[in-house]
């Protein structure tokens, strides 16, 4: 289905209703799009999961040898333009590929980061002498690349590194000196993009070659999961890096840094989405063949309220990731990849929606951690057992809240970079949120559009009013702060968190009905229930972190009209969770692989 | 050479497939349709004989519009053509080889590759069948082959082990796992044959030979017996064997 041009605003889901042809679904799918998952999902399950023994043991050169083969099949260079070799695709499709790639755990952070941010660097911000020597070599796996942010002192703050460079006497080098830390793929690679201060302040990135004089790594990390991927330290003892690898421009690593982190979130995302689905497949078809008191146990309540709690879930994440990559492609679509400032327009589409790739990051890898805690449950002790396929799933899947920004640093973004958007006014949130204050102050309700039809009129109209519930509080929390707003962290936190779940649940609520459209609502029946409890707990949800964020900021008579403000925007009948989580289930079990 | 490939669109092996309202067909919703396994060997072996010899290679497959799926994946392997011969009416393997037969006849290729057998119906007839009816030897099964000149040589499975076989060209053959490792459809080749017409032919129309008349699931396994734990539980069990089981 084409979209419309008229491109959604980053955060702008916050303020008002959409319509379901404005939102892009799974089911929209290009036969094309669906082509390319296949092929990565049978390259999955033929080539690397049949190897995931000798990849945990870190075999050497299987990880290597799998992205080659990767790159013949075109899974290296989905990103990479055309004219360097690459197959210039678009953002969907690269998500797609990260989410049937995600099942692999540390295959999928080995190709993650090569593809991800050991290439893209190169891709947006390189010059055409870069772009010509590197990108070809990496679309074809010759040479594989990682990246070097962190460092032992400076993770989450990234750009207090302490790395330095200096510039030779003769101005063809800068002498690198310090080290890197936790550089993933580091083991094998043949690039490192690195970051360091020109004189101890410039922040710049730079493309360093593994034989660069003065380059080497340290030992491999021993690490609690995805024990198969390499991580090490980069050693840079007046290593020489010639001046033309400086990549960006000199003082500007920062946004070298950011913009590749929005797009590696996003990936992220996606992978952790297939990562999900493929252990809710394992979890059902163990639950049904394990008996215990006479029955298998996906027939006994508690197990079934498991395994439909995760599918709910997957679909609410699988919903949002894909809506937010239908909106980035419609505003790459309208760029002519020949323009020389083609780059720079794409980087600024993709920013335009850092907001939603936090959110994403966030609310995913807490989505597949959820999963796979419950998966283990419910092998029970063989879910504790390396015999299993669970226990690797669950220790891969930790490593996900942890990088691309951590997601303590994901919530005070997604937040926060909204309020910022605000108060520069590229969203009118704060007009918005004072509206709503004023509507409260004047005791009349808030208005929330009228939903449209009949199925699902009910979500519809909680969904709206949690928009409200956070716009007011994001508004009232913002006017109270000012600029010590970042003081207030649980503050934003909590309402990162509401933000989410509206998110969450609009995605789905859009998508399902969309799909009910397509399909008419006897084949979606799973699908109507699966929103139903979403949005019942997810209000619920975003009660708790209402009344938190209240009781910071207001107290008294404010205190007491806020409350009754948020009880009625909150007001509803319970659904019969139970009766539809355990139809869902019942559903899953059937079909004995992710299914709504 | 001339490479014609007829290949199938069939329900994945992996779904649970339901039996519909009319009591001799599948509930086709809800049903992942795939390339038929055996048909991926198929189309390698074209594709390695084209690359080696140059020509052309043409996918045909009859049915409906859902069978360009799998045309299209055909096609993203690196088939140069692709035809559907375009029909919903049900058939039995006799009108399907009818069909592929009188298309065929129309292209005179040098070599007509199929699967062993279709993993929807399991006949493993329709390729013997093309054969007959366009009048040319054929081998069944094949595992290995190779072309020199106008000859062929192949290995076939056969129970506990294989025949070599020879034959002269044109020659329908069907292909058995292990004739080769397919290819996976490249992105690049996903996105050529986004451009490549799929083109759409009338076929014969069905005059099938044998009608479905019901199809049933195997009855339900019923639930095993433990007889005793040791020796002493051996009559018993030679016992039930005997007289409930009737195997021996
Ligand atoms: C397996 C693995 C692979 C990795 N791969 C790469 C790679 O390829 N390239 C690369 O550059 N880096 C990589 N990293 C590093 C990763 O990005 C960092 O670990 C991450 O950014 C967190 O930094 P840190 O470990 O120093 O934790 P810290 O920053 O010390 O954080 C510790 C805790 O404090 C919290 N915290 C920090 N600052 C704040 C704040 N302002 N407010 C509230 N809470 C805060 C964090 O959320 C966290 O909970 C990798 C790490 C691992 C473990
Ligand atoms: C590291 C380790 C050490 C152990 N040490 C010992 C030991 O020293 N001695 C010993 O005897 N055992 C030991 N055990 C076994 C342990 O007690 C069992 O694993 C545990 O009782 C669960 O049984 P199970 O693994 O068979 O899981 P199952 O009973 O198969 O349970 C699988 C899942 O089904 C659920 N379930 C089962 N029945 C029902 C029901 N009726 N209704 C709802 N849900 C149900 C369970 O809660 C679980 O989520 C150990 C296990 C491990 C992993």
């Amino acid at each position: 289905m084409e979209q419309k041009s008229t491109h959604v605003k980053g955060g702008e889901f916050l303020l008002r209703t959409f319509t379901t042809d404005e939102i892009f679904i799974p089911e929209d799918f290009s036969e094309q799009q669906i082509m390319i998952a296949q092929t990565t999902e049978e390259f999955i399950a033929k080539e690397v999961l049949p190897r995931i023994h000798d990849i945990e043991e870190m075999k050497e050169g299987v990880a290597v040898e799998l992205l080659r083969k990767a790159g013949e099949l075109g899974l290296l260079s989905i990103d990479i333009p055309e004219a360097y070799g690459g197959l210039g695709l678009d953002k969907t499709s690269t998500m797609l590929a990260s989410e049937k790639i995600g099942p692999s755990g540390s295959w999928a952070v080995s190709h993650g980061a090569h593809t991800g941010i050991g290439t893209l660097p190169i891709v947006y911000f390189g010059t055409e002498e870069q772009k010509k020597k590197y990108l070809p070599k990496f679309a074809a796996g010759e040479w594989i690349s990682s990246y070097s942010l962190s460092e032992a002192g400076s993770g989450s703050d990234a750009l207090s590194a302490r790395t330095t460079a200096v510039l030779s006497k003769d101005r063809t080098k800068y002498i690198l000196n310090g080290t890197k830390m936790w550089l993933s793929n580091a083991g094998f690679a043949d690039v490192y993009i690195t970051f360091a201060k020109i004189d101890g302040e410039k922040f710049t990135a730079f493309i360093i070659e593994k034989d660069f004089p003065g380059v080497s790594t340290g030992a491999e990390e021993k690490k609690l999961g995805i024990k198969g991927s390499s991580t090490r330290t980069l050693i840079l003892e007046n290593a020489e890096v010639p001046v033309e690898n400086v990549l960006g421009e000199i003082g500007r690593g920062h946004i070298v840094a950011f913009n590749i982190l929005n797009i590696g979130r996003f990936k992220l995302a996606a992978s952790v989405i297939g990562a999900a689905k493929t252990v809710i497949g394992e979890a059902v078809k163990y639950a049904k063949t394990r008996e215990q008191f006479n029955s298998p146990i996906a027939n006994f309540g508690l197990i079934k309220h498991k395994l439909a709690e995760m599918v709910i879930r997957t679909y609410a994440g699988e919903s949002m990731v894909y809506r937010t990559a239908g909106a980035i492609d419609a505003i790459l679509k309208d760029i002519d990849s020949a323009n020389p400032e083609a780059s720079k327009q794409i980087l600024k589409g993709i920013e335009e929606y850092a907001v939603e790739c936090a959110m994403l990051k966030v609310y995913c890898s807490e989505i597949l951690d959820y999963v796979v805690d419950e998966a283990v449950q419910i092998f029970g002790g063989y879910g504790y057992s390396e015999e299993y396929p669970v226990a690797r799933a669950y220790r891969d899947s930790r490593i996900n809240r942890i990088f691309e920004g951590t997601n303590e640093i994901n919530r005070l973004l997604t937040s926060g970079m909204l309020l910022k958007r605000s108060v520069k006014g590229e969203i009118p949130l704060l007009p918005h949120a004072k509206k709503l204050f004023d509507d409260i102050l004047g005791g009349s309700r808030p208005m929330t559009d009228q939903p449209s039809g009949e199925l699902l009129a009910a979500e519809q109209q909680l969904i709206g009013n949690a928009k409200n519930t956070v716009v007011l509080l994001l508004g009232a929390a913002g006017q109270k702060y000012l600029d010590k707003i970042a003081d207030e962290q649980e503050v934003l936190g909590a309402i990162s968190d509401m933000m989410m779940e509206t998110y969450a649940m609009e995605s789905a609520l859009a998508r399902g009905l969309k799909t009910v459209q397509m399909h008419g609502a006897e084949k979606s029946a799973g699908v109507v229930s699966a929103i139903q409890v979403l949005v019942d707990d997810g209000m619920s949800r975003i009660d708790t972190s209402a009344r938190l964020v209240l009781a910071r900021i207001a107290e008294g008579d404010m205190l007491r009209t806020y409350m009754t403000v948020l009880k009625r925007m909150t007001r509803r009948m319970p659904v019969n969770s139970v009766a539809m989580r355990r139809e869902i289930a019942d559903r899953l079990a059937e079909a004995e692989r992710y299914t709504v | 050479m001339k490479l014609v490939v007829c290949i199938n669109h069939v329900p994945d092996t992996e779904t649970k497939v339901k039996i519909g309202p009319d009591g001799k067909s599948i509930d086709r919703t809800g049903v992942n349709f795939i390339l038929n396994p055996y048909d991926e060997f198929a189309i390698e072996e074209c594709l390695r004989l084209r690359e080696k010899n140059g020509g052309e290679v043409v996918a045909v497959s009859l049915g409906g519009d859902s069978h360009k799926e799998t045309l299209r994946k055909a096609l993203a392997m690196g088939v140069d053509k692709a035809v559907l011969l375009k029909d919903e009416a049900p058939r039995d393997s006799f009108s399907v080889a009818q069909a592929l037969a009188d298309f065929i006849r129309g292209v005179s290729p040098d070599l007509i590759f199929l699967g062993k057998q279709s993993v929807d119906s399991d006949d493993a007839a329709v390729g013997m069948m093309v054969a007959e009816m366009l009048g040319l030897p054929s081998v069944s099964v094949a595992v290995k082959m190779e072309v020199d000149g106008k000859t062929i040589t192949a290995e076939r499975e056969i129970e506990g082990g294989h025949e070599k076989v020879e034959c002269s060209i044109p020659a329908v053959i069907t292909a058995q796992k292990g004739l080769n490792e397919p290819r996976y459809p490249s992105l690049k080749g996903i996105m050529a044959a986004k451009s490549k017409p799929i083109e759409e032919v009338q076929p014969t129309p069905a005059q099938p030979k044998v009608d479905v008349v019901a199809m049933k699931k195997p009855p339900a396994k019923s639930a095993g017996k433990i007889v005793g734990a040791d020796v002493s539980a051996v009559p018993e069990l030679v016992r039930l064997l005997r007289e409930e089981a009737k195997v021996i």
